[in-house]
């Protein structure tokens, strides 16, 4: 790979000079979360030794300073996914926050009976939960886009869900247990060609793609700053101004107001609107951090590069007897669920371990795929740009460590 | 011997290959549900009790090689044993993979499970080892009839 030098990558995360079990760290966990770069870190304690204050209030110049960073911040976000505006950018705790916002300040004002949601079988609970809850509330009905077995969405079942009853799409753009990286364009269009507005779930697909809402022409994006290099207790959620400018406020509270009295209280303007509270302040700006170390890298470069990885992977694992992969879609990211023979994840997360590995074992907060699939669970390796094919090289060894005591 | 070593040793790994009384009782008197939701470890317990002492045990379901070899071997100790003998069993062994205080009076009771205390080697997959017993318990404590379907766990 020219001009991507993972080596030097590797020197910016201070993680990778500690051990696990004596063993040197072997990350394969991004899909859950991934690690820090000193970027961010140093960005963070920088704010909170010489530059923290809370935003919106103070007159003083720390308060001033801090609010500029935020909002730069938002600006940076507003690039980073191609918005038209930044007051399009909400800050939220993360995906899961970002999600039932959309539920809550569209979903409850703009659904009613007999209205249809769209979502697909290989969501994540944070995808499936928040609409359970409106449609019991509303009289409002779920529909599911089933997959085929390589865990592809069957566009041919979505058209025959999808009609003027379907008020909203809610669909990942990338799975977290599988890798499939959805048709989001053919998705949104044929929703808007009913007048349903689309979510998409960016969890996965937020560091992991080029993304531009715009052109995707997507209704609301959500995403999480802990799975894109920066803090936890933060995230984004996007949402097209003349919808935010309709929706009904989520938390109410501080920051979010323009005039209470005790008669009648004027909601602040997107995106205040959607921010009652203190936010995360070190956490957004150290997310901000996080954007400016991708950019600087390029999310093509990595994109590019966990590809490589992934066919790597995918080949390496293809040589192993008993390897079965859960997840074989054309269009996939670099997340590999598998079971080896019929040993259980645990006990292949737990060899792992001990061999310094870090992967999932679990259903992965996805348990309607891993019914689709029949397993209960599956062991998943998830790759990002601080991976190396060494990483793949231990993986395989700890894949025949494990057949070795299980055989 | 590695901590893995102490952990998946070789009885633990056949009683995961072959388990004992892996079935499914037609008559219990005694049933529970052992689910650990976010491991996916998920079996039922079924006892038959006469006059106080566990006449036939079985348990069937899905989990790791832990949870399953505990289950297994769990099966064959409290087989035609009273159900007081069998109780103190349960608390030895939970005591003795959750707690720190010795308990050498446990030594004769609890025989072969002690195997188990590899297991304390790695905190994350206690729970995995005391999941029938927890099961075994409750379907002792409370579930007379086989009725409605009483989840315990041990997360
Ligand atoms: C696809 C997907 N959606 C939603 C989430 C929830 O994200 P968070 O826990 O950061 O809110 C995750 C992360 O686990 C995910 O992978």
């Amino acid at each position: 790979m020219t001009g991507f030098e993972v080596e030097a990558i590797r020197q910016d995360f201070p993680i990778f000079s500690e051990k696990m079990n004596n063993k040197p760290l072997v990350y394969l966990d991004n899909a859950a979360s991934t690690q820090k770069p000193r970027a961010v870190i140093d960005r963070v304690k920088q704010f909170y030794e010489s530059e923290y204050a809370t935003v919106n209030r103070g007159v003083y110049a720390l308060g001033g300073a801090a609010t500029e960073m935020v909002e730069t911040v938002r600006k940076q976000v507003q690039e980073f996914i191609g918005a038209r505006e930044s007051s399009e950018i909400i800050f939220t705790r993360g995906t899961t926050e970002s999600i039932n916002l959309v539920a809550h300040a569209y979903g409850r004002k703009f659904l009613g009976a007999g209205d249809e949601i769209i979502i697909s079988v290989i969501e994540h609970h944070s995808n499936i939960v928040p609409w359970q809850i409106l449609c019991e509330e509303k009289g409002i009905n779920l529909k599911v886009i089933p997959v085929n077995d390589k865990g592809e969405l069957l566009l041919d079942a979505y058209e025959e869900l999808i009609s003027k009853r379907t008020k909203l799409v809610s669909i990942g753009h990338i799975s977290n247990a599988l890798g499939t990286i959805n048709p989001l364009k053919v998705i949104i269009d044929r929703a808007h060609s009913v007048g349903a507005k689309v979510v998409v779930d960016g969890a996965q697909g937020a560091p992991h793609s080029n993304l531009n809402v715009m052109a995707l022409d997507c209704d609301f994006y959500g995403f999480s700053g802990h799975k894109l290099f920066g803090p936890t207790g933060v995230g984004v959620l996007y949402g097209k101004k003349e919808l935010l400018e309709k929706m009904d406020p989520f938390l109410g509270g501080g920051d979010m107001i323009k005039s209470v009295s005790m008669e009648k209280t004027e909601y602040a303007d997107p995106p205040q609107k959607f921010e009652a509270g203190t936010p995360p302040i070190a956490q957004i700006i150290g997310m901000g951090a996080a954007l400016k170390y991708i950019t600087q890298i390029g999310m093509d470069a990595i994109v590019s590069y966990e590809q490589m990885l992934l066919k790597v992977a995918l080949e390496a694992l293809d040589e192993i007897e008993d390897i079965n992969i859960i997840g074989t879609a054309e269009n996939k990211a670099s997340v590999i669920s598998f079971l080896i023979g019929d040993i259980h994840p645990h006990d292949i997360g737990t060899v792992m371990d001990q061999e310094g590995i870090a992967i999932r074992a679990g259903h992965h907060c996805a348990q309607p795929t891993m019914r689709r699939f029949k397993v209960p669970a599956t062991a998943r390796a998830s790759f990002s740009l601080y991976n190396t094919v060494e990483d793949i090289h231990a993986l395989v060894r700890g894949i025949h460590k494990v057949k070795e005591i299980f055989q | 011997m590695t901590a893995l070593d102490r952990l998946y040793q070789e009885m633990i790994l056949e009683h995961n290959r072959k388990p004992r009384n892996f079935k499914v009782l037609e008559k219990p008197t005694h049933i529970s549900h052992g689910v650990n939701p976010l491991c996916g470890d998920d079996y039922y317990i079924f006892l038959t009790v006469e006059d106080g002492i566990i006449k036939d045990v079985g348990f069937k379901g899905v989990g790791c090689a832990i949870s399953k070899s505990s289950a297994s071997m769990m099966s064959t100790m409290i087989k035609n044993k009273p159900v007081k003998d069998v109780m103190e069993m349960k608390e030895c062994f939970i005591s003795r993979l959750t707690r720190e205080t010795e308990t050498p009076e446990c030594d004769t009771i609890l025989g072969n499970l002690t195997i188990f205390e590899g297991v304390k080697a790695f905190p994350v997959r206690v729970k995995c080892a005391t999941l029938i017993w927890r099961a075994l318990e409750d379907a002792i404590l409370h579930q007379k009839k086989p009725k409605e379907d009483r989840v315990v766990t041990t997360e």
